[in-house]
């Protein structure tokens, strides 16, 4: 509408402006200082007041993705003149590194690590969101006797704190071999986004019109053909919301990795805190974990921010 | 093509009856028009014909072929749905050539059998649109051209033009018509709308609470209605009603409307068949039968007028008649305001007699 507006709309306008640019200030601000820490020489992450304009550098990535220790003496020049640039970037920063029969340099566990986390939050939420689809077709289309209280149970399943029951599950784990195991994160997080996946999915299947697929079955379709042809298409919207939503949750959880697992299939969360260093806390490391720990989701939710927009806005619109 | 026949068919939704014991045949080639009120079960009738709908008792026939227990897949049958359900992710031609790719088809032969129907339905421009950006008439060409592309055994179709306004649907309503005779498919079309059924139909089937009230061509069901349901239902304005007494004496019938003295004399012959059954007789009359003058005249009563409609190329002109009303059609203009004195007879031959308790027509034998 390209009509002349009010004083008092044009005020409005402003101050919506101004509402959104304080709320963007403040969620950008620690995103900002993690990414800013992560480029940042040791020294100066930790000033006061804190150091904006630096050169950046990248040692902080080198340290995370090698082991370390602390340094007692200054390393020989021999030792320094032969490393590789990485490792005289290490021994810069005044630590010394494991050797190993390999080298000088032991990687790290992280990268490890953040392979774990994206196996088993792509597969869990893989999981989730395609037995949740299912599950709320059934319940959309379907006479299920009590639906409702069936629709009950599965909501309250997450009405228990995850925590609560984290030590029975410690113990059952354990006992059928599941602990420390990626299959076993991956049951447990597909389990605790399953009745998310499902009430969030039955809300989008319930607003696609059953005679779109009555349509599909009188034209010769089965319903298996309907819902992959038809259903699904249409659900996209829907599954792509849930998706993220799921992937998110996989992704960071912490407790029950930190309680579940301990080395060949620990995620990324209950590494990253573990990298602080002996003695002196090295920020940086922390903060470089931290920064590419963001960027599966930022990318993730990025692909799908059509989708997600509609997705948003779903059931609001009405034509 | 095919003859699609509901035998003693019945459907239940929980304690609800919305179909009552069903049959009917509706023949090759034939335009069936169901007509009712909404709510009367039409849509469900429908349904249960395509294998939307299971029946809960009764059996359904197409070309002799018991199909109550196929799946609606098998049936080989096309439903154009009231909400067009166009898939939307799919564009015009897609969604035209979605039923094709469920049976096996080169290529070629599906491209040639899509544009084919595009080309009748003159929708050919249109085939790379997505269904959001056509405009009604257009979704309801294709839907139909996605139920046509097919060639199924009979076509389905469900207040197809209801959601559309009323030029368009005028429209429509020749196009489907001239289709249908091009085609000559079986063809099953629902409708609230008598116009629609009268315009339509071979053949109309009047519901009435999952009840069949009457099957018949439209000019039968209008001069012949079987029953007092069927008579008020159908034609516009609607047929007027009264209780009725009659008083034979000679050759002369007198028919009193209502409790009033006054009465018009029919035929004996006309009235011969009529007997008391307790619960009374109604007459029905057709404001067209109903004929006004200005002046008294054998055979007419005196009346005053109560309200007038002009319809510009009618008038329909409400008159009071003792204790009841009648509404009379006549030229525009000939009554000119309420309240005026008119005489009024009613065209025997026109007259129709119901027992007021079964509802059903009383006729002669001839
Ligand atoms: N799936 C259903 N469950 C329960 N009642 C239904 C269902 N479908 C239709 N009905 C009821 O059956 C009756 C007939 O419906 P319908 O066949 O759609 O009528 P029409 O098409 O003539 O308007 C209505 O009273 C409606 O409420
Ligand atoms: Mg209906």
């Amino acid at each position: 509408m390209a009509g002349i507006r009010t004083r008092q709309e044009v005020f409005f306008n402003r101050a919506a402006i101004a509402g959104v640019m304080v709320a963007l200030f403040i969620m950008l601000v620690p995103i900002y200082w993690i990414t800013s820490t992560a480029f940042k020489p040791r020294n100066l992450a930790t000033t006061i007041p804190p150091t904006v304009i630096f050169t950046p550098e990248i040692s902080p990535f080198v340290k995370l993705f090698t082991k370390r220790s602390q340094l007692r003496d200054p390393v020989s020049q021999e030792i320094y003149d032969a490393a590789p640039w990485w490792e005289q970037m290490v021994f810069d920063g005044g630590q010394k590194v494991v050797r190993s029969n390999k080298g000088v340099v032991r990687r790290s566990g992280y990268g490890q690590r953040f392979v774990n986390s994206l196996i088993i939050a792509i597969t869990s939420t893989f999981l989730a969101v395609s037995m949740g689809t299912l599950t709320a077709y059934g319940f959309s289309r379907f006479k299920v006797k009590g639906e409702d209280d069936w629709m009950f149970f599965i909501l309250s399943t997450r009405m228990l704190p995850p925590v609560v029951v984290a030590i029975p599950m410690f113990l059952m784990y354990r006992l059928v071999g599941l602990h420390d195991t990626h299959i076993g994160l991956i049951i447990l997080y597909t389990a605790f986004n399953l009745s998310f996946s499902v009430w969030l999915m039955k809300g989008f299947i319930d607003e696609i019109p059953r005679e779109y697929e009555e349509a599909a079955l009188v034209d010769g379709y089965t319903r298996m053909q309907a819902f992959f042809k038809i259903v699904l298409p249409e659900a996209m919207t829907g599954i792509a919301a849930t998706a993220v939503f799921c992937f998110i949750t996989a992704w960071n959880e912490y407790a029950f990795a930190l309680i579940m697992t301990n080395r060949r299939a620990q995620t990324a969360p209950p590494f990253i805190p573990s990298q602080i260093g002996s003695g002196l806390p090295d920020w940086t490391v922390i903060a470089a974990g931290t920064f590419l720990f963001l960027l599966p989701v930022a990318i993730f939710t990025f692909l799908l921010r059509n989708h997600l927009l509609r997705g948003m806005s779903f059931g609001a619109i009405r034509k | 093509m095919a003859q699609i026949e509901l035998k003693n068919v019945q459907k239940f939704f929980g304690p609800v009856q919305v179909i009552k014991d069903m049959n009917l045949t509706i023949n090759d080639g034939e335009f069936v028009v169901m007509l009712g009120q909404s709510g009367c079960g039409k849509t469900t009738t429908l349904r249960a014909i395509a294998g939307l709908e299971t029946v809960t008792s009764g059996e359904i026939f197409i070309d002799g072929v018991a199909v109550h227990e196929k799946k609606a897949a098998d049936r080989d049958i096309a439903f154009v749905f009231q909400s067009f359900s166009l898939y939307p992710h799919m564009n015009v031609y897609e969604n035209i050539a979605f039923p094709l790719r469920a049976v096996g088809m080169s290529n070629a032969e599906r491209d040639k059998a899509v544009k084919e129907v595009a080309e009748i339905l003159q929708i050919t421009a249109l085939l790379d649109r997505r269904p959001s950006a056509l405009a009604g008439g257009d979704m309801q060409r294709v839907a139909i051209g996605r139920a046509l592309v097919r060639r199924p055994k009979a076509l389905l179709m469900d207040e197809p033009i209801g959601a559309l306004d009323a030029k368009l649907r005028e429209e429509m309503r020749s196009e489907i018509k001239r289709l249908h005779i091009s085609r000559g498919s079986t063809s099953v079309y629902v409708t609230h709308d008598q116009i629609e059924a009268m315009s339509l139909a071979d053949r109309i089937v009047i519901m009435h609470d999952g009840l069949l009230q009457q099957i018949g061509a439209p000019d039968e069901v209008y001069l012949k209605p079987a029953n007092l349901f069927v008579a008020e239902f159908v034609g516009s304005p609607v047929m007027n009603v009264a209780d009725v007494v009659l008083e034979t004496s000679g050759g002369q019938t007198r028919v009193r409307l209502g409790r009033g003295d006054a009465g018009f004399h029919f035929p004996a012959g006309l009235t011969n068949h009529l007997r008391e059954t307790g619960a009374g007789i109604a007459l029905g009359i057709r404001p067209e039968a109903v004929s006004l003058q200005h002046d008294a005249k054998d055979g007419y009563i005196p009346v005053e007028t109560t309200n007038i409609e002009p319809l510009g190329s009618h008038d329909i002109v409400d008159i009071r008649l003792g204790d009841i009303s009648l509404r009379a059609r006549t030229e525009s203009g000939f009554v000119s305001g309420e309240g005026q004195q008119v005489w009024v007879k009613i065209d025997p031959a026109q007259a129709h007699f119901f027992d007021r308790s079964s509802g059903l027509a009383l006729r002669g034998q001839s």
